[in-house]
């Protein structure tokens, strides 16, 4: 059987050649909207050509070619509006075509990078930057947009249209920042991915199928910008982190939808080509030697879990000592209970006492169920089974989902049971 | 989804004709836009035929006959692996990769994931 509905076809290839054909419109036209109706008339262009002449054997290539008239098109009418080149033009037209020509096709990698860094601009909030990046970067239609992040679609839509307009009201134009200004711009979109990435991986089971689709558009966002950018580690720092938390997506859920934590995963079913790729980014880190930041050394840890085909087979010593650097630089209470964990488990549960007994002082870890479930079971390897017993009661308490109160609950009954019997 | 996109051999590959240079850049454009475009996770060439052996079991026998093998066309040239949200889309990335490198048939087919196995 032959495959040639046109309106599914076309909706497929718009899908996977929007984002470079409105990346490219973007730079030709420089803001967003006019490059939107132009892609709409490529769009509507092809329907009518395609209805008439059958689907073309390279429809990619058509609508670039369309879009790419269309816009030189556009320019030429602004251009002799103003009035600016019509004299210009009829001296010596050959420069003028030269000109447009190279300006038109310019380099893919770094449209996409013009958009990306466009949508994900830090005067947007981090709403409309991830609804906006979806919609353009990733050739999302609003009411997927809408579906994945559980709003109204007419939410979204309105995100959108506001998002567009304060980039407007800014005079935000398509541009690659320079060299001084990239670090903070790559830093917002790296937050964005991980963001979108999180809203996905943090689901609750209900509706974890359709959310599992932000933590697959997520990865493409990595990967399109790993792609862009090949030598900043940070970068390839947050892919590798997703990848190989992705790697995860099945193990981390039982069969009954609750959560399996990380220790107690079947490791079988842990995504190896993920993983595989995970690890190859942490390698391609290392060989580049820059100073790991955040994204860099939390994926080092999450490989250290990666590498580990058995629980018990976890390096925790290395763990425990990338937990050392990440304190250092991005120092936050939840940082420091994992490093508790790790060393810990690395060193003993006392030395992980050491560094859990200051965050309960913590004002930002006051209501915080991790830390005493943390705490007791940090006493519970020393012995502590009564003090232990307290932690786990007061965890119970803070916990807001019914599972994690009732293991909670199951722990510190169990550690009452020891203290009597050693009593 | 993933799906794993193979292209089959054509008469001249298993001849070992190189690809001419233009090919070769041709080739790498693609796997870097491919890239660009989030989809490819990964993605191999093999060698003609004459470089490989096929393991037969038949009724419990192993045979291994050395290459090369006569019908080139029906052989294996490459995959690539590629995250995408459909059939279709696997389908435009294998259509524009045919049209660069002069494939003459590429077989999509939607890679058996875990969920699947529930």
């Amino acid at each position: 059987m032959e495959a040639t509905d046109l309106p599914a076809t076309l909706a497929t290839v718009w899908r996977v050649e929007s984002p470079r054909i409105i990346a490219r419109l973007v730079r030709l036209v420089g803001d967003i909207d006019t490059a939107e109706e132009l892609a709409q008339d490529t769009f509507v262009a092809a329907i009518e050509k395609w209805r008439r002449e059958g689907i073309p054997n390279n429809p990619a290539a058509w609508l670039n070619t369309t879009a790419r008239f269309l816009a030189v098109d556009l320019i030429r009418r602004r251009d002799t509006q103003r009035g600016k080149y019509q004299q210009v033009a009829a001296t010596i037209p050959r420069t003028t075509e030269l000109d447009i020509g190279q300006i038109v096709d310019g380099d893919l990698a770094d449209d996409l990078l013009g958009l990306i860094f466009m949508s994900c601009h830090p005067v947007l909030s981090p709403d409309a930057r991830s609804a906006l990046t979806l919609k353009l970067v990733c050739g999302l239609n609003t009411g997927d947009v809408a579906r994945a992040f559980l709003v109204p679609e007419p939410t979204i839509a309105q995100r959108i249209v506001r998002a567009k307009r304060t980039l407007a009201a800014a005079n935000i134009r398509f541009e690659l920042p320079g060299p001084t200004e990239r670090p903070a711009r790559l830093d917002a979109v790296r937050e964005v991915i991980y963001l979108v990435f999180n809203e996905g991986y943090s689901a609750t089971s209900g509706d974890r199928w359709i959310r599992n689709e932000l933590c697959d558009e997520a990865l493409r966002l990595g990967r399109m910008l790993a792609s862009l950018t090949p030598n900043d580690t940070e970068t390839l720092g947050l892919l590798a982190l997703i990848e190989i938390q992705a790697s995860r997506l099945v193990a981390r859920v039982g069969p009954h939808g609750e959560p399996v934590l990380l220790m107690d995963q079947d490791r079988t079913r842990w995504d190896r080509l993920l993983i595989r790729r995970g690890l190859a980014l942490n390698e391609r880190i290392d060989q580049l030697r820059g100073t790991a930041g955040p994204y860099a050394l939390q994926a080092a840890i999450a490989a250290c879990h990666a590498r580990a085909t058995r629980a018990a087979d976890t390096d925790w010593p290395r763990i425990a000592a990338l937990y050392d650097g990440l304190a250092q630089i991005a120092p936050s209470p939840v940082v420091e209970l994992n490093r508790a964990v790790a060393t810990g488990r690395a060193f003993g549960p006392q030395a992980g006492l050491g560094i859990v007994r200051p965050l309960f002082d913590h004002p930002a870890m006051r209501n915080y169920h991790l830390l005493p479930a943390v705490a007791g079971d940090l006493c519970c390897s020393a012995g502590d089974h009564d003090e232990a017993r307290q932690h786990f009661l007061r965890a119970a308490a803070l916990a807001t989902n019914g599972q994690e109160r009732a293991t909670m609950q199951q722990r510190a009954v169990q550690c009452a049971a020891h203290h009597v019997g050693s009593a | 989804m993933r799906y794993m996109v193979m292209h089959y051999q054509t008469q001249a590959m298993e001849d070992g004709v190189l690809p001419t240079p233009e090919m070769q850049a041709a080739i790498g454009q693609y796997m870097q836009e491919s890239a660009m475009a989030g989809v490819l996770l990964s993605g191999e060439g093999v060698a003609p035929s004459s470089a490989g052996a096929r393991v037969e079991v038949t009724d419990g026998r192993v045979r291994v006959i050395d290459g090369p093998y006569a019908e080139a066309k029906e052989l294996i040239a490459g995959f690539a692996i590629l995250e995408v949200r459909s059939l279709a889309e696997a389908v435009e990335h294998a259509r524009k990769f045919a049209l660069l490198v002069g494939a003459e048939r590429i077989d999509v087919r939607r890679v058996i994931e875990y969920s699947d196995l529930q």
